[in-house]
């Protein structure tokens, strides 16, 4: 069979991270290639670099043997990629076809649209690949599976000839997922191509003919699954050495500083999102979360903060029932959260850094004196943790938006770490920053450790999570799959967990 | 940074008020007259002392508008009631004030109290909307609006809450006896209303309020970043029903100087157009109790100078249109002075990135 | 700002339409007419289903209309035209003045001008400068409202001192069916019971019909054909639905809503110059009084739809009509709410919709209550009754209506 896709010598740089870095990839017409690999290890980029939507810096593309160079999603749809993303680009509120219509509309003079021959054209496609769509339902009636079904449709309705699908199970129920795969069977039976990114190795395994394993921002290997196992995949996705803990002796308080126990929350929507979780957490101690994003650790961290509630199972934090108490009040109890999202959920961008000081801590003293700002003790605490964490800044009067990231990221660990907090829930607590920082910020948390302070880490930075946790608790599906101990889990055994490959 | 922030902060004013001359030069000169002398005549009008006084009078009235529409804005929330808000306050007000009898401050005090609370309530229920079922401010605002004037109306029957004193056409409310009417300050030959001063207080506690408490802490960090605001602990939702109905409130004083000093009882002819005043002042005063005063100033300059073009020949309606054109070139001017300030920061901080970059490469 | 923000839910459950095909709605008219005519008789109060009453209701159900369908086509494109009110004052004053000078059908064309240019004027600045959109409208009503007294006091010559009303213009040519006018008449005279009160509605609204009304009344068709089968409509809905999909795949957003936004103000200018064209000879000023506003809540009213729009309008501009006539039929249609309201209580135990229920017999025994107790509806009431509906509806129905998803939202390009 003829490569369909060669990329070759792929690289690609954004400011402090180099994303993508010679990557080649073969792929062949007909076949169901599976894109493994953990987070930021570069395979959203590549797939943007396919479908048009960002330039590459180096190396070449070719689709069905042209070089190609594509500047924009009009040009990857013209050549035949289409692109399936994993946050669906629909209208509530219009038909099944009009969404797949849209912009490539049959019409007459450009005026009228062609309805008639629009719906014969998508019924067409709907038998010969066996997609169960009705033209003429309301989108906003149809579930999560059908949603994306109407995506893979406006793809084909171009003439899509290679699909690209970006962690297409991630929102999907296990009903759900296999009639995807037999979608994609019926596709792949008919001619088409397609390239599926996951980072769930028994998916990948079932339904791929060829698996390629990126790491660290280059491709590492092409296998097939009947040349493979798990835990083969697992060590290529983690890489040989994992670091050692670097944290002092571990002394642990009798007290448990948090606790859940067989929590389950469903969205809105009716999703489950965590399933049956437990988790316990003592002072003195770091405990690392690790997993893939997107498997419940931000509900878990908020049901943790009191923004959510649970429904069902306990929250206990700090002595306080969770699902019971104002936020206020548990971050009053002496909890410190540097959120994962610093910009949205941790700063006030247009505002300068004292009162950015008071964020989250203007409930009590020493920021607040009863009903009014205290405003001599907030620009006095910047400045130390400005000296403190080596905050670059021209001052404390500075809007935080003119920080670099990394410095906000600096302020904000500070920021949560003053006032001696007894727990402290850290979410990617050194995304984006230098290496100089990071030292300062993991630093500052083992010390908060050694003076009896309780670390829930989250980070998809397995190096962080192997250098400072106690204990790692693999978070998969909504439910904590494992329990490791970090001085003696192999680059598989973690890599299989996060996978969902282990049980 | 900081001297370039109060440069651009300044400018946009400046800049707004200069197109709108420019526009009234460019109107005016095209029917031949001399925008100058019509200038000159409008100023020198507008500052006699007779004059001056009743625009200090109307100065007070579109701050308390002003400092209303303020607090909404820094909710982010277009708080387009207050038309609906001021009558409820003004009318309730009157009645209330013609109903009871106590000594001079108490009973000035309690008619107060009633104009907060009634623009208050009325506020409350755009803000429920808002709260519970996502419905726009604006749109609700709109209709309340229409539905309190109604209402009004209705009760200002001679039958109901209304009276018809002799030889007038116009049905009012009760007067207010005289414990209950505000005095008047003689100056120029005028009188300024006392309430002057409660609008003072009422700009400082503004003031005080949202920089100095946690309450007002907490509503601005709500304006600035609603998720932001929710991860440290404040109630959000709750913040914007308290502000707007807070908003409301200090709606509900707007007609305060004309009922307890002036007219003592409320009639339809008290004035409206409140809302799109008090809005404008917010945008034009940047939310800034000093700015929104200067900006009340000039409008109420701006409208009772205008008078005087009537005796050119020249409908005074033309300030109405340059009101209109100072707030829009108010806002362009922000939002051109915003774009600029966020390419330099972004070119800034491409330049921090670039050396970061280096350094990752060097390893 | 948006119209309504769904609190969280992304997916909904099965979306029941709230009205469904022609021939139910047809089904619910008779109804109605049934009842009406079933009341008249009774009570004796015929003037409802008078020619006098719905020729009324139509003149004043088509300003509405217009403004309705402005904001209809700016909310579908992801715009809330505040300044509705603004531009239908720019149509009032350039109709009156433009057809005192050359005619009513120049009028209309100068309205029809004037309103594109302010649409344009208020999409560049809320779609290319990005400022807030409730302040540009804002800023719109400000300007228009001055400007247009402005130049009334400029243009207009002083009619014994009263620069407020503007120097009459010609009548538009009227339409009558030839032939059916007369029959309906005789029908009508008959007071056969249910039929004479449909000719007599019917007679209202084909006998000396301007032509102006029925060529707007055609824009509502005519929308809805653009709106949901060409090519420009469905781009269109999806800017105001989702523009980061439609931008994603290659739609020029900014561009729909400049062609829309611009429409917008030229449809409500257009029902502007129909209150001073059609509807009166003359500008007055303080003509438009809110009804930019009352077009905002015919489009909520009528769940963002051309025929809704066009529903809502008629029954807004019915309960316009009232006001002059006389309180007898205000008193007729409080009795058939009432036996509407005591149906719908039977309807809803039937099918076990408790809550909607009770609702009803409140409703019902409010009617009834009414009736008797009160002499005069305050006409402050019948004035105000559209702001309350709306009210109404979004307050208890917000669920079920089916709003622009990005409407209010501020877009930029290649945001994500």
């Amino acid at each position: 069979m003829p490569n369909i896709l060669e990329v070759s010598g792929v690289e690609k740089k954004y400011p402090g991270v180099i994303a993508n870095r010679d990557v080649s990839l073969l792929v062949r017409e007909g076949t169901i290639h599976a894109i493994i690999g953990e987070n930021g290890a570069g395979k959203s980029t590549l797939m943007k670099s396919l479908y048009g939507l960002i330039r590459p810096d180096a190396g070449t593309i070719k689709v069905f043997g042209e070089t190609v160079n594509l500047k924009s999603p009009q040009d990857a749809i013209a050549l035949g990629i289409g692109m399936v993303h994993q946050h669906f680009k629909l209208a509530d509120n219009a038909t099944v076809l009009e969404n797949v219509i849209l912009g490539s509309e049959p019409s007459r003079f450009g005026i009228a649209i062609k309805y008639g021959e629009a719906r014969k054209k998508l019924l067409e496609i709907a038998k010969t690949y066996q997609l169960d769509i009705d033209p003429d339902e309301q989108l906003a009636n149809l579930g999560v599976g059908e949603r994306q079904r109407v995506e893979i449709a406006k793809v084909l309705f171009r003439g899509a000839k290679i699909l690209i699908l970006d962690e297409p199970t991630a929102v999907l129920v296990p009903q759900e997922v296999t009639e995807l795969f037999s979608n994609l069977q019926e596709l792949v039976k008919n001619g088409l191509t397609i390239l599926f990114i996951s980072h769930k190795l028994d998916e990948v395994l079932s339904i791929s003919d060829e698996i390629t394993v990126m790491r660290q921002g280059t491709t590492v290997a092409t296998l097939t699954p009947a040349g493979t196992t798990k835990k083969a995949l697992a060590e290529l996705m983690v890489g040989g050495e994992l670091p050692k803990p670097i944290a002092g002796a571990l002394v642990v308080s009798p007290n448990s500083f948090l606790t859940m126990k067989n929590v389950s929350y469903s969205r809105a929507d009716g999703r489950e999102i965590l399933h049956n979780l437990s988790l316990d957490l003592h002072g003195g101690e770091i405990l690392g979360l690790a997993g893939v994003e997107g498997n419940g650790q931000s509900e878990l961290i908020e049901l943790v903060m009191g923004l959510l509630k649970a429904n069902s199972g306990s929250v206990e934090v700090l002595g306080l029932d969770a699902s019971v108490t104002h936020t206020k009040d548990i971050r009053n109890a002496g909890v410190g959260y540097i959120p994962q999202d610093r910009q949205r959920d941790g700063l006030l961008m247009f505002a300068p850094l004292w009162e950015n000081r008071i964020l989250g801590h203007q409930f009590a003293a020493p920021m607040a004196k009863g009903v009014w700002i205290n405003k001599g003790a907030a620009a006095e605490d910047s400045k130390r943790v400005v000296t403190e964490f080596d905050v670059r800044t021209p001052g404390v009067n500075v809007l935080s938006s003119a920080l670099s990231g990394g410095n906000q990221q600096k302020f904000i660990v500070g920021r949560e770490l003053s006032g001696n907090p007894k727990l402290i829930i850290a979410a990617q607590p050194t995304r984006g920053v230098d290496v100089g920082a990071q030292a300062i910020i993991w630093d500052r948390l083992m010390k908060a450790r050694s003076q009896g302070a309780a670390i829930l880490l989250v980070s998809a930075d397995l190096e962080e999570l192997f250098s400072l946790s106690d204990r790692i608790a693999v978070i998969y599906s909504g439910t904590i799959t494992s329990v490791l101990d970090p001085s003696k889990t192999t680059p598989e055994d973690i890599g299989l967990a996060m996978t969902g490959a282990n049980h | 940074m900081r001297r370039s922030r109060i440069f651009w902060g300044a400018v946009a004013p400046i800049a707004a008020i200069f197109t709108s001359c420019l526009l009234m030069y460019i109107i005016l000169s095209l029917r031949g007259e001399s925008p100058f002398e019509l200038f000159k005549l409008m100023v020198s009008y507008g500052f006699e002392p007779r004059n001056l006084v009743s625009e200090i009078n109307l100065t007070v009235s579109y701050y308390l508008a002003g400092v209303a529409a303020a607090i909404g804005f820094k909710m982010l929330l277009f708080n387009i009631g207050i038309d609906g808000q001021y009558r409820m306050g003004a009318f309730f007000g009157a009645v209330v004030g013609a109903a009871i009898d106590l000594p001079a401050v108490l009973h000035v005090a309690v008619i107060i109290v009633v104009a907060m609370i009634a623009g208050g309530a009325w506020a409350a229920i755009a803000g429920y909307l808002k709260v519970r079922r996502g419905v726009s401010e604006v749109i609700s605002n709109i209709m309340l609006n229409f539905i309190a004037a109604a209402i009004i109306a209705f009760l200002l029957s001679p039958k109901l809450l209304g009276s018809l004193p002799e030889g007038s056409q116009n049905v009012q409310t009760k007067p207010i006896p005289a414990s209950g009417q505000m005095p008047t300050i003689k100056i120029f030959e005028g009188e300024v209303y006392s309430v002057f001063f409660l609008a003072i207080f009422v700009g400082v506690a503004y003031w005080v309020m949202l920089n100095k408490t946690v309450f007002g802490f907490n509503l601005r960090a709500t304006g600035l970043s609603f998720r932001a605001a929710r991860s440290s602990g404040v109630n959000a939702p709750g913040m914007i029903f308290v502000t707007t109905v807070l908003s409301g409130a200090i709606a509900g004083l707007v007609g305060i100087g004309t009922l307890l000093s002036d007219t003592h009882s409320y009639s339809m002819a008290f004035p409206s157009g409140f809302a799109f005043t008090g809005l404008s002042l917010a945008i034009l005063g940047r939310n800034h109790p000093v700015g929104i005063f200067f900006a009340a100033f000039l409008w109420s300059f701006l409208e009772r100078a205008g008078q005087v073009l009537e005796f050119e020949g020249i409908p005074p309606e033309i300030v109405i249109v340059m009101q209109g054109t100072i707030v829009l070139s108010i806002v362009i001017a922000y939002e051109v002075v915003a774009r600029i300030n966020l390419k330099q920061q972004q070119r800034a901080v491409g330049k921090v990135n670039a050396e970061v970059l280096a350094e990752v490469e060097a390893k | 700002m948006s119209t309504t923000t769904t609190p969280l839910t992304t997916f909904k459950r099965k979306i029941k339409p709230l009205v469904s095909s022609p021939a139910r709605i047809a089904l619910l008219v008779a109804g109605l007419l049934f009842i009406l005519s079933l009341v008249e008789l009774l009570t004796g109060f015929s003037d409802i289903s008078s020619p006098g009453t719905s020729s009324a209701t139509l003149r004043f159900a088509i300003p509405l209309l217009m403004a309705g369908l402005g904001g209809l086509w700016a909310e579908r494109a992801g715009v809330i035209n505040i300044g509705l009110e603004g531009m239908m004052i720019v149509g009032t004053w350039t109709g009156a003045w433009f057809g005192f000078l050359h005619g009513p059908l120049v009028g209309f064309i100068a309205a029809g001008v004037f309103g594109l240019l302010s649409g344009f004027f208020h999409a560049i600045l809320t779609v290319k400068v990005g400022i807030d959109q409730a302040v540009s409208g804002l800023a719109i009503n400000l300007i228009a409202a001055g400007g247009a007294r402005y130049l009334s006091g400029i243009y207009f010559p002083p009619k014994g001192g009263d620069r407020t009303v503007s120097p009459p213009s010609d009548a538009f040519p009227t339409f009558t069916i030839p032939g059916v006018s007369p029959l309906l008449e005789r029908i009508d005279g008959k007071n056969i019971f249910f039929i004479s009160n449909i000719a007599g509605i019917l007679n209202g609204v084909t006998k000396e019909i301007s032509l102006v009304t029925i060529a707007f009344l055609l824009i509502v068709p005519l929308t809805s054909w653009i709106m949901w089968r060409s090519k420009f409509g469905l781009r269109m809905r999806f800017s105001g639905e989702n523009p980061m999909a439609a931008e994603s795949l290659g739609i020029n957003v900014y561009r729909i809503r400049y062609i829309a936004i611009s429409v917008s103000g030229m449809l409500a200018s257009l029902g502007g110059a129909y209150l001073s064209l059609v509807a009166s000879s003359v500008y007055r000023e303080g003509q438009v009084a809110g009804r930019g506003f009352i077009g905002l809540a015919t489009v909520i009213f009528g769940n963002w739809k051309p025929g809704g729009v066009f529903a809502g309008s008629l029954l807004f501009g019915f309960t316009d009509a009232l006001r002059i006539r006389q309180n007898e039929s205000v008193m007729a249609l409080i009795i058939v709410a009432g036996i509407v309201g005591a149906l719908m209580v039977l309807y809803f135990l039937i099918s076990k919709k408790w809550k909607f229920a009770a609702f009803s017999i409140v409703a019902a025994l409010l009617a009834l209550l009414i009736y008797l107790k009160v002499d005069v509806i305050p006409q402050e009431f019948v004035t105000v009754f559209p702001n309350v509906a709306t009210l109404v509806v979004l307050t208890f129905l917000a669920q079920r209506l089916t709003p622009p998803a990005a409407a209010g939202a501020p877009y930029r390009r290649g945001s994500e």
